[in-house]
């Protein structure tokens, strides 16, 4: 070939920079994602280093003092100065037990979302790519399994394990059935995205190819179909992580979830409600505003990024 | 149906292919309501023919037809992309067209394909080393890194794209650079036959000479032979060493790249080039063809190209004209031409 | 007086970190019933030309200067009222795709008589007649059946019958035709051109035919534009175009052809691309690909310039009509 000069547009590593530019500057012109990321990061990092910063731990016995308990937040009447956001009824503070509640709420979300994502990426690449019968059988799967509520499937599933274990087996192990219902309820979320992708990524060339230069199905579904099938994948990740700390929390306030000795936002909301007409409204409600707030800036961060990542809009 | 002046040595032997497409999805949709009573009736569209085909060592077979004569699919059938309804492919005399794909593997790197749209054919997310090192390391395992990126390097320079440019990825190049990589990544494998399926109808007028030319050259100092898909009349006769003309999913002629374009036999073939707009006319000159091509969902007997053919009779709409060898060696379908009904018609 | 006359046109798109020029400083002529050709390769500009002749362009895009007038009215400055009445019937255009042109869920007679309805004080039924009559023109067979048929359930090629009926109907003065027949077949394409290239003769009516197929414009036209990067560099009759080129360019187009070249030989190609209109290098656009360039071309733009019959924008053009050494390179 002769040796011409094809015109270079930008260096070779400009790419990263022009992803990140490109979400980077629609970051930077939307104020309601930055407010939203900046509630995030300061919940998520307070979540995060909650023993650091939280002045009591509500997990050692020693710290609390059910005398305490009841107490209201500083700004009325009757508040003692070290419990900023008062106590509840067993006499823990509250500021420290929102700080480990969302911790442990976040951490539950987050791996409740990667079983799912683990599970439905899975089955959605395989039954889009495959097709056929096992396309079929697979989405019939996520058909019925949706065709139940989450929250039924949960219950009953809680429920029974929480007979058959007994409730302190089931107090002590409440984290990992929490994940393992939630994350295996919502699979077929992902399944049906991912399906959907993949059989719209399938028909391109690109894929045609790599069968000419004979490579296998699972590597031409992990190296080639899966990373242009992630941005999608990002959009419904974030909304989920939104359902399942909802979930947890509605699981919790129902009594299946957490126990109040290891409380997350929804035990927490729950064993405030006793008192909520007794006067002693801050057990419920600061929790609940937290929680509200919590699944808000996610989910508007969600429709942020699938403004940014969608497709039609975004040509990579 | 064999060629009978046997040619040297046909690599690729195409024997009476057929491809159907069904156009139900799942057996419910079979189920029809027809006269008061239930029938069950299958709709399939009828993409090639009985198409039968040689490609020889070390020539370009072109093959032209408009939009919907199963040009693509019959590139997509040899390429082993799609399963034949009937009829085989022979490679180097080996059937391939029901090989498993480990039992293809060894064909994989001899059988390459490049594709239309250079915006779809390269990976998005792959840099240009990562596409063009992938196809290397998966056919030679027991090569080192030094020695595949001596082969990247080598195919890159040869295909006239800067190594250095190695790790951008696709979206930064423009379409005839990116055709450029897709002609490298094939022949990063060493392929003796390459299947391409409009490899330059996406791109520019300047472009597309630059594309041409480098499948040239690669044909050349390669030994490559070509199986070239297009609609494009004036590239086949540039690039083309025989050219066969499809309808509907059939062959209507086959014949050397100079005979076609100065003796076309076939109705078809004669319309079709008189549409080639040219440089020299100052208005537009061709042969007009009557009525609409028919759906290839229900064919109708008889000769595909009847509907529109000014020579068509009754003979053409009862009887499907074979495939008859010429003096000049041509292979045409049409009773029109058997007959000797042309010249005088 | 001409029945088009574009003067200096320049199209300007605000992108998110700079303004793009697309077309700098545009201008041109189509006389009453004349037909001219734009040629170009993607990205030169020749479609933004057709748009912003019907005021189509649209944010982020904009017309920087210029003005372009219908029959003495400036399209520019026109408000949306005149534009509306203007477009379809003193010019119409027809688009690359007939298959998204037509609304898919109005038939063929709602869309051909909601047309009429807009511009002219008619009936329901005389618009039906004239819509009937106009299919016929462009030989629709049956066109009283045709009217109440979808699109979907016509072919290609006679939607895009349909589409050049639609676009005589109102008897316009000026088609701007974008690339018709680029998504159609050959056999069909020559039928389409055919027909266009009579109903212009036939009607007087202007046509602006935008293509990149050389063979189309000499077929069809008899003034060609070429363009490169948003600007005419060549333009004159379109005989004189495709037989005796002025411009590098033009003839490295016409030359890279496979007509041009010997079977089998290789292709006389220009080297690398047409730039993108963010990185439009200075001076002479095309100086990168050019053999001929000079120091000149890559620092002084060249502006259009008469040589003998036609226009170019070209340093070196002089030079190269007088068939001077070509290999010199002056320093």
């Amino acid at each position: 070939m002769s040796t011409e000069t094809l015109s270079p547009s930008t260096e070779p590593s400009r790419w990263s920079k022009i992803l990140n530019s490109n979400l980077g500057y629609s970051f930077r012109r939307n104020p309601v994602a930055m407010v939203s990321m900046i509630i995030f990061l300061l919940i998520a990092g307070a979540a995060i280093l909650s023993p650091l910063i939280a002045p009591y731990d509500p997990y050692d016995p020693a710290q609390i003092d059910i005398m305490n308990s009841e107490y209201p937040p500083v700004w009325i009447d009757g508040a003692l100065p070290q419990f900023v956001f008062g106590t509840d009824d067993q006499g823990r503070d509250l500021w420290s037990t929102i700080l480990y509640g969302t911790r442990l709420s976040l951490l539950i979300g987050v791996c409740a979302v990667a079983l799912q994502a683990f599970l439905g990426i899975s089955i959605g690449l395989i039954a889009g790519y495959i097709g056929g019968r096992l396309d079929n059988l697979l989405m019939r799967m996520a058909d019925i399994q949706l065709s139940f509520s989450t929250l039924m499937v949960a219950i009953i599933f809680l429920a029974v394990t929480q007979a058959m274990f007994g409730s302190e087996m089931f107090n002590r192990y409440a984290v990992f059935f929490l994940i393992a219902v939630i994350g295996v309820a919502e699979w077929p979320q992902y399944a049906r995205t991912v399906r959907a992708t993949v059989l719209a990524e399938k028909k391109k060339e690109y894929v045609d190819s790599a069968r000419v230069l004979g490579f296998g199905p699972g590597r031409i579904m992990v190296r080639h179909i899966l990373p242009n099938s992630l941005s999608p994948i990002f959009v419904i990740s974030t909304v989920q992580v939104a359902n399942a700390i909802i979930s947890e929390a509605s699981l919790s306030f129902l009594g299946l979830g957490m126990p109040p000795s290891q409380p997350s936002l929804g035990s927490l909301i729950s064993s405030g409600f006793d008192y909520i007409f007794s006067g002693s409204w801050w057990i419920t409600v600061i929790p609940g505003v937290v929680l509200v707030v919590l699944v808000l800036v996610i989910n508007l961060l969600g429709d942020w990024m699938r403004d940014v990542l969608n497709p039609k809009l975004y040509k990579g | 149906m064999k060629d009978m002046n046997v040619p040297p040595s046909p690599l690729v032997e195409i024997n009476a292919l057929e491809k159907q497409f069904d156009l139900d999805q799942g057996w419910l949709e079979t189920i029809k309501f027809r006269n008061g009573r239930l029938v069950r009736e299958t709709r399939a569209v009828h993409a090639v023919n009985n198409v039968t085909l040689d490609v020889n060592k070390g020539e370009a077979l072109c093959v032209v037809g408009e939009s919907g004569c199963g040009k693509s699919t019959v590139a997509r059938l040899v390429a082993g992309l799609l399963t034949p309804t009937s009829g085989e492919i022979h490679y180097d005399g080996r059937r391939i067209d029901d090989l498993s794909r480990a039992e293809m593997q060894p064909l994989r790197n001899k059988i390459q394909m490049i594709f239309q749209n250079p915006y779809a054919s390269l990976n998005p997310r792959m840099t240009i080393l990562q596409a063009l090192e992938e196809p290397v390391r998966h056919h030679n395992p027991a090569y080192s890194a030094a020695e595949v990126r001596d082969k990247v390097t080598e195919v890159m320079m040869s295909v006239g794209v800067d190594p250095s440019w190695a790790k951008r990825y696709p979206h930064e190049f423009s379409g005839g650079q990116r055709q450029r990589i897709a002609v490298a990544r094939a022949l990063t494998v060493d392929p003796e036959f390459v299947i391409a399926d409009e490899p330059i109808s996406a791109l520019d007028v300047s472009i597309q000479a630059q594309v041409l030319n480098l499948m040239l050259e690669a044909k050349e100092s390669r030994g490559l032979t070509y199986l070239f898909i297009t609609h494009d009349l004036s590239v086949v006769e540039h690039f083309g060493t025989r050219v066969a003309v499809l309808y509907l999913g059939s062959v209507c002629e086959v014949a050397e790249t100079a005979t076609l374009f100065s003796n076309p036999k076939h109705p078809y073939t004669r319309a079709l080039l008189s549409a080639v707009p040219q440089l020299k006319d100052d208005r537009p000159n061709h042969i007009r063809l009557k009525g609409e091509i028919p759906t290839p969902i229900n064919l109708p007997p008889g000769c595909p190209f009847q509907s529109r053919c000014a020579f068509a009779n009754n003979r053409c709409s009862a009887e499907k004209p074979k495939t008859v060898q010429q003096p000049d060696g041509s292979v045409v379908a049409c009773h029109a031409v058997e007959e000797g009904r042309l010249e005088d018609g | 007086m001409s029945l088009l006359s574009v003067r200096d046109l320049t199209v300007k798109f605000a992108m998110r970190d700079e303004t793009v020029t697309a077309l700098n400083g545009i201008s041109f002529d189509v006389a009453k019933g004349e037909r001219l050709g734009i040629v170009g390769e993607s990205g030169a500009g020749k479609s933004i030309t057709g748009f912003s002749l019907m005021n189509l362009i649209s944010r982020p895009g904009y017309v920087d200067r210029g003005e372009i007038l219908l029959d003495g009215e400036d399209v520019v400055k026109m408000s949306d009222k005149r534009l509306r009445e203007l477009r379809g019937d003193k010019m119409s255009m027809i688009f690359q795709d007939p298959m998204v042109t037509l609304n898919p869920v109005l038939t063929i007679g709602q869309q051909m008589v909601e047309t009429l309805l807009a511009h002219r004080k008619l009936s329901r039924e005389e618009a039906r007649q004239i819509s009937i009559v106009k299919l016929r023109e462009v030989y629709i067979p049956s066109p009283e059946e045709r009217l109440d048929q979808y699109p979907h359930e016509l072919s290609g090629g006679m939607r895009q019958r349909i589409i050049i009926a639609i676009a005589l109907l109102l008897d316009p003065q000026l088609i701007i035709a974008d690339e018709p027949t680029t998504a159609l077949d050959v056999t069909i394409q020559a039928d389409i051109m055919e027909l266009l290239l009579e109903l212009c003769q036939s009607n007087k009516v202007g046509l602006i035919l935008i293509t990149h197929d050389l063979g189309v414009v000499s077929q069809m036209t008899e003034r060609t534009l070429v363009m490169y990067a948003g600007r005419i560099i060549e333009a004159g009759r379109t005989r004189e175009i495709i037989n005796d080129p002025q411009h590098p360019y033009t003839q490295g187009l016409i030359n890279a052809l496979p007509q041009q070249t010997l079977p089998g030989h290789k292709l006389r190609q220009i080297p690398g691309n047409m730039p993108s209109l963010t990185n439009i290098p200075p001076g002479c656009p095309f100086n990168p690909r050019c053999e001929f360039a000079t120091d000149l071309c890559r620092t002084h733009i060249p502006e259009i310039a008469r040589y003998g019959d036609v226009e170019v924008a070209c340093h070196e053009v002089a030079r190269l009509q007088a068939g001077g050494d070509r290999q010199e390179q002056s320093a």
